[in-house]
């Protein structure tokens, strides 16, 4: 194996969908056995390059070559065949099969007269599950695996083939630390095996700490690449986005008001178990923890989707029951869900549309909905959170992952909410936006709203937040303030140090 | 270059296909038959298509809400029936408002079940198909019904009439397809049927009542089975028991030609009156060419596989692409 030799090259490739040029000449090659990083902002054109590759999409224009031979790839089966393995970046499971035929969907073992080889099935299936340390086995339906191991699932089925180059697009934004573990660990063997790894994340940590090269886009265009050596985040950051960012701990403070939203011992069967806390209004309360630590089953029952087995609930002091969401917009309470796709958008709705929704009823122009109001709310909130869009007119399936999570930031902040819950609310959105998401959070606060922010990333908790509620299997163990917060004293709270356990 | 444009000539042909699909077909009826586009033919083919229109208006609303309904046929059976007996009971006047409300209690009933309990609304709706046929019979003793003074009525009008000239049954049609077009495109409710049926979960965490807004959905199909009941029994002003029989597949085919998609979320008031026009026209067409009408369910099951099929293929920007 000569060094010079890419894998995998891309030559000049075009892509453009109706109003948007997603690839505007971009060159791009992967050697064996290195982790190329792939930047960008939100829209850079970086999951349509990697869908060019994996022959979801036919480009306008370019090449593509492996080793020495131009290859077209027809379609994504063909990509496989050819040894291209794509991790999505939008999970695409089967939910009602088993794990097992969810990896070897399309290529189960057979035995005689076409009958699947179950028992081949399990046991290979079992095998590589073991390789990713993985708490399911083979016949666990997908549809009962959280998001983060149904990511496993997906990552599972790339160890499957012999595979020459394996793009993984954002395959943490939904791991906990323990998981990344076991993914960096599978990604550094396909490494010493000479597969070429070509890796998208917008967490800088990461980038820095697997890769050998990052290459850039901007709109579309090619940035440049370098190596990961020899530079910087800070570096990085200006390539992406012509500037650089501020990215210290939170230091200041606002007058806080009343209590807006108070929980006292407040359960919910096993997922969490006598809670209490409460949120000021100008105050901004992070809750960290791992997955499973019943942070989103809180949230949850606050918006009326779950009914707590026991305990209160007061909003500005007054003890309310909260039946469903409507009642829960109703008494001024929003809610960023952890899973945008599931329970954030509708897909096939436009961008104006899907903003509005929740408060579609109020936005009336005699019988009709308001839709001139409709869009200056749509506008207000695109220029506010930058999402790159050819208009509102746009379905929100079309947009890149990052901007369509600012599409379901901007419909909760439209509501003006009192309290305001956001689950993960920068999965998946590129460093600039991410701290202007933090800052807006902080400015929010300012203003008299009362924040709540489940985050399973520390420097994003231990940014936004006043205070940070630390929970371990649905107790909450400490409460922080941010003066006396440390990175070690929150790990221990989240890990339940009380019974002895460390993750 | 050369494959750009012929993906671009591949996606208006999937896009459009039915339309273009309609015009050859057109084109070859009229070169066969001259008849066939005169204004006397085109008239004929719109006032029979109005009372399958007017029903495939409501089941719009249903099928994007994402769910089904096969109740309609045999429900229009039964708003003509009662509207007919009725009619020598209690006199036009209360007969109509009469059979709207017993109409509509039905549909609600399957809202309910369908809303409310979350039962499938296949399951709801086939078995609705005969139930309501099962009632149907019980009401009419299973003799047919017939209006006694035929000509001294003026209930004949929603049939038969003409105003400005234009049939009445085409300007209901016409006057109901606006006002629901609106009610879909313009109001709060209408973007809430395309929520649930496009994503359910985020419809509920949007604070959108689903069960009200499916309930709602199978309330207005329900009005509109009864305005097609009004229309078929004026027309004729006597009628067999089983007079929709068969005509939930007909309107379902009109509005997935329409391109109103099963799974929910997505079509039209508009595609769907495109739709019902085709089948119409289809139908007549075949007529003309001297075929008897029970071809026509040949046809109409044919038309529904080219549809889906063209659905399909825009979606996967090809035409052939087996599930591989
Ligand atoms: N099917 C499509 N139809 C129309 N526009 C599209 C389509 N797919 C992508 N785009 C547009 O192409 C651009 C690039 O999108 P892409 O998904 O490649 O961005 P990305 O770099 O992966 O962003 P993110 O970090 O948010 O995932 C965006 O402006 C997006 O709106
Ligand atoms: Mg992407």
């Amino acid at each position: 194996m000569t060094d010079a030799k890419p894998v995998l090259h891309l030559d000049d490739i075009v892509k453009t969908f109706p109003g948007v040029r997603a690839l505007d000449g971009v060159s791009f090659s992967v050697m064996p056995g290195e982790v190329h990083a792939l930047m960008g902002e939100n829209g850079a054109g970086k999951s349509t390059l990697m869908k060019v590759l994996g022959g979801i999409y036919q480009p306008d224009g370019g090449a593509i070559y492996m080793g020495n031979d131009k290859v077209v790839m027809a379609g994504p089966l063909e990509a496989k065949a050819k040894g291209i393995v794509f991790i999505h970046q939008e999970l695409s499971l089967a939910e009602e099969l088993s794990v097992a035929e969810n990896i070897y969907l399309g290529e189960l073992p057979r035995k005689r007269f076409g009958r699947v080889d179950w028992a081949t099935l399990t046991e290979r299936t079992d095998a590589i599950l073991k390789k990713l340390n993985v708490g399911f086995d083979a016949k666990t339906r997908v549809g009962d695996l959280s998001i983060a191991n149904q990511q496993m699932v997906e990552i599972a089925r790339a160890l499957t083939v012999d595979a020459k180059a394996v793009i993984f697009d954002e395959p943490t934004a939904s791991l906990t630390d323990a998981e990344k573990v076991v993914l960096f660990d599978v990604i550094s063997d396909l490494k010493s095996e000479g597969v070429g790894i070509i890796y998208i994340s917008h967490r800088m940590e990461e980038i820095f700490k697997i890769t050998d090269r990052i290459s850039i886009l901007r709109d579309g265009q090619y940035q440049g690449t370098v190596a990961t050596a020899d530079t910087d985040e800070e570096a990085v950051t200006q390539m992406m986005i012509g500037r650089t960012l501020d990215l210290s701990r939170n230091t200041s403070h606002h007058e806080l008001g009343d209590v807006a939203l108070e929980v006292r011992g407040l359960s919910c069967g096993k997922l969490y178990k006598d809670v209490s806390f409460e949120v000021r209004r100008g105050e901004v309360v992070g809750f960290y923890g791992l997955v499973g630590a019943g942070r989103t089953e809180i949230a949850e029952t606050l918006f009326g989707l779950r009914d707590p087995s026991a305990g209160k609930i007061l909003l500005d002091g007054e003890e309310v029951r909260i039946a469903s969401p409507a009642d829960a917009i109703a008494r001024g309470i929003s809610l960023v869900p952890e899973d945008r796709k599931g329970q954030g958008l509708v897909l096939g709705m436009n961008c104006r549309d899907n903003m509005t929704l929740p408060q579609v009823d109020d936005l009336k122009a005699g019988p009709f909905v308001a839709e001139g109001a409709e869009i200056a709310i749509f506008d207000q909130y695109r220029d506010r959170l930058d999402i790159r869009t050819p208009g509102w007119k746009q379905q929100v399936g079309n947009l890149s992952g990052g901007n369509q999570q600012k599409i379901v930031i901007g419909k909760w902040l439209s509501m003006h909410p009192n309290v305001l819950i956001v689950d993960e609310p920068t999965r998946g959105i590129d460093v600039g936006s991410k701290s202007e998401i933090h800052k807006l959070l902080r400015e929010l606060a300012a203003q008299g709203y009362a924040v709540m922010v489940i985050s399973s990333e520390m420097p994003e908790v231990l940014h936004v937040s006043d205070r940070i509620v630390a929970m371990y299997s649905g107790q909450i163990m400490r409460t922080f303030t941010s003066e006396e917060v440390t990175e070690d004293n929150l790990i221990q709270a989240i890990s339940g140090i009380k019974s002895g356990q460390a993750a | 270059m050369a494959t750009l444009t012929k993906q671009q000539i591949g996606s208006v042909l999937a896009k459009q296909g039915i339309l273009i699909a309609f015009a050859v077909f057109i084109v070859a009826f009229t070169v066969a038959n001259p008849k066939f586009l005169s204004v006397d033919n085109v008239f004929s083919v719109v006032r029979s298509s109005a009372i399958l229109g007017v029903m495939a208006l409501g089941v719009t609303f249903v099928v994007i809400s994402g769910n089904l309904d096969l109740s309609v046929g045999s429900m229009m059976s039964f708003s003509t029936i009662v509207v007919l007996d009725l009619h020598d009971q209690i006199g036009p006047l209360l007969a109509i408002p009469a059979m709207f409300a017993m109409t509509m209690c039905l549909g609600a009933f399957i809202g309910f079940l369908v809303g409310y309990l979350r039962l499938n609304s296949l399951i709801v709706t086939l078995g609705m198909l005969s139930a309501i046929h099962g009632l149907t019979l019980t009401y009419s003793g299973g003799q047919n019904m017939d209006i006694a003074d035929k000509e001294g009525t003026w209930f004949s009008v929603f049939g038969q009439g003409t105003a400005l000239g234009i049939p009445v049954p085409i300007v209901i049609f016409a006057g109901l397809a606006a006002l629901l077009g609106i009610v879909l495109a313009k109001t709060a409710f209408g973007r809430k049927v395309y929520a649930v049926g496009g994503n359910g979960t985020a419809a509920t965490f949007s604070g959108i009542k689903r069960a009200r807004t499916v309930f709602t959905c199978y309330v207005i199909s329900a009005a509109c089975v009864a305005t097609a009941g009004l229309i078929q029994a004026s027309r004729s002003l006597g009628s067999q028991n089983t007079v929709g029989q068969g005509l939930e597949l007909e309107v379902l085919a009109a509005v997935i030609l329409g391109g109103a998609s099963l799974l929910g979320g997505a079509g039209t008031i508009f595609k769907t009156v495109i739709g019902v026009l085709i089948l119409g026209f289809i139908q007549n067409g075949l007529l003309l060419m001297g075929l008897q009408f029970y071809v026509q369910f040949v046809v109409t099951w044919v038309i529904i596989i080219l549809a889906v099929w063209l659905d399909i293929a825009a979606k996967r920007g090809k035409l052939w692409s087996p599930i591989a």
